[in-house]
């Protein structure tokens, strides 16, 4: 099948929808498929043969941060050349609903048309203020994918419709294959905690996890916390009393293999995140490894962990329920067990191969007896008075 | 005079290519409901085939054979009012067929089995999924044509006021996406 992939965020910054496009499009590849990636990258930096540039993301503020996006008619005009010598029977578009790449391309294309919402924002003014114009190019994508329940609920409440649910997929086998660090792995009295993410990204909850550090390290003080993911150190400790700094270990950036090394190694991973999550590819990856997953009560954490059976759960934010369910774990070694076992039960499920078969399925419903996908000719006004194209 | 001509001309024009626009918007998505729709009745057939096949095989109990073969030739000769009450119950039937750990695991070890289990597994997958498709074409298509733009041009012309297609579609649990019994 001749699929195309549109990634709307540059492809030189690592994010969770790159990553996800980039191990769909390597599994699709292996699978003999031919492909091709269309993301905004700069003209200079080495991309993967797969993947065709869409020129330079512009920052702009966006919604309370700032975004980098495709825009203007450079940009329109290699969408439309990538279309053109693609020749694809389906085109799968992420993000549609942002002001990005996604849009572009759902604006230029006609024909067999796959999207897949991955934020599960609150619905913004400037989006409603655009729905009229937004909508004419959303009707036209003949399958929408959330990627969990929560995922789809949004996006039936601002956008109407319906849309079929595809986790995002893991490569269990990487995770549970690595081998154990025995720098990080703890032992009975001196257990380990893992946590990656961004330290300077309040959302992803460090501060909650710092906060119930002291109540931990009271009941056992030789427990040490390990951090991986960029941001200030410093600022991170500061709500820490001075003489349990040593407890706490920065690792940093981390590669994907050490990041499942450390995923093996680890008694327990707390992901204390306190919202804007719309699925937590990070616990799918932490069972994969086999690491015991002790998560905040997220809608889309919740549904990940299946309701609570794969893996531990806490009230949003609440440091002292977190610092509890902590030391409840850590003292029952015959719990942990279990939750291991039971992830790594679970996790098969987001494994690429049933993930990737699943969107193989849409694609095929939807190319099903239809035509290939063109550029639509009839979004522009010099097209609708007979002027020519170049 | 001439000035004000001119200006009512300017309107007009702009009145025209918005309604041709949105004619083509229109076309568009009711072309998009007709591939859902085969779609959709592609996957149906697929699935009430494979269920018949199973149960002319041999492989069930004589029970199960009889209702499968009644409720999957049901739903493959049903007319179009009676369509989605008959692959309701053609979801039911499978469901009941299908609900004892055991038998999967018995038409597995058939020879032909696990083609089959692997057919019946997508088509099942599959229904859903075309079902959605379709079911979101037409709500798009139904809220353009509930403009009153739409409805006083007369956009949609003699066009079928679009309908969704309702039917319990819930798979069988012991058939999952990569066909091993959970």
């Amino acid at each position: 099948m001749r699929i195309g992939i549109v990634c709307p965020y540059s492809w030189d910054v690592p994010g969770g929808v790159q990553f996800h496009i980039r191990d769909l499009a390597e599994h699709l590849i292996a699978l003999g498929h031919e492909l091709s990636v269309l993301a905004p990258a700069d003209d200079d930096t080495p991309l993967p043969p797969y993947v065709v540039s869409a020129g330079r993301a512009v920052p702009v503020p966006y919604n309370g941060s700032v975004a980098r996006l495709n825009f203007g008619f450079l940009s329109a005009a290699r969408v439309r050349r990538w279309l053109h010598d693609g020749a694809f029977e389906v085109i799968h578009i992420h993000e549609p609903a942002s002001p990005s790449l996604g849009l572009l391309a759902c604006w230029a294309a006609q024909g067999p048309i796959v999207a897949t919402f991955h934020t599960s924002n609150p619905r913004s003014r400037a989006m409603i203020a655009a729905y009229p114009i937004l909508q004419p190019a959303l009707e036209k994508i003949r399958a929408r994918v959330a990627v969990s329940e929560y995922a789809r609920r949004t996006l039936v409440e601002h956008l109407g419709g319906d849309a079929v649910v595809i986790p995002n997929g893991v490569d269990v086998g990487f995770f549970a294959g690595a081998a154990p660090e025995p720098r990080w792995q703890g032992t009975a009295d001196a257990p380990t905690i893992g946590f990656i993410g961004r330290i300077d990204e309040p959302r992803k909850g460090l501060p909650v996890l710092m906060r119930a550090l002291p109540r931990i390290l009271a009941a056992r003080p030789g427990a040490r916390l390990l951090v991986a993911g960029r941001g200030d150190t410093e600022e991170a400790l500061s709500g820490l009393p001075r003489q349990l700094h040593g407890q706490v270990e920065f690792l940093g950036m981390v590669s994907d293999e050490d990041k499942a090394r450390l995923l093996r190694s680890v008694d327990v991973y707390a992901a204390p995140n306190t919202g804007g999550e719309s699925f937590g590819i990070i616990l799918v990856e932490a069972m994969s490894a086999g690491a015991p997953v002790l998560a905040s009560d997220l809608d889309a954490f919740r549904q990940v962990l299946d309701q609570g059976a794969a893996g531990e759960l806490f009230p949003v934010e609440d440091a002292d329920a977190l610092a509890d369910a902590c030391l409840r774990l850590l003292g029952d070694p015959d719990r942990l067990a279990a939750l291991r076992e039971t992830g790594s039960r679970h996790v098969r499920r987001f494994d690429w191969s049933v993930v990737g078969a699943e969107i193989l399925s849409v694609y095929e419903t939807v190319t099903d007896g239809a035509s290939r996908v063109a550029a639509d000719e009839r979004t522009g006004l010099r097209a609708r008075f007979g002027g020519a194209r170049p | 005079m001439t000035f004000t001509l001119l200006w009512i001309a300017a309107a007009l024009v702009l009145l025209g290519i918005y309604l041709s626009w949105t004619a083509g918007r229109l076309d568009r998505l009711h072309a998009r409901i007709d591939a859902a729709r085969a779609a959709l009745d592609a996957q149906l057939l697929r699935r009430a085939s494979v269920a018949q096949e199973l149960a002319t095989s041999g492989v069930l109990d004589p029970a199960a054979s009889i209702v499968l073969y009644q409720t999957a030739h049901a739903a493959r000769q049903a007319e179009d009012e009676q369509r989605e009450v008959a692959e309701s119950e053609l979801s039911q039937t499978l469901r009941a067929v299908f609900a004892e750990p055991g038998t999967v695991g018995a038409v597995q070890d058939a020879p032909g089995g696990p083609e089959a289990i692997g057919e019946l597994t997508s088509a099942v997958r599959r229904t859903p999924m075309a079902r959605r498709f379709h079911n979101d074409a037409v709500r798009a298509a139904r809220a353009v044509r509930r403009h009153r733009v739409v409805r006083w041009f007369r956009l949609a012309g003699h066009a079928p006021f679009p309908l969704a297609f309702e039917m319990d579609d819930e798979p069988p649990t012991t058939l999952t996406a990569d066909g091993t019994p959970r």
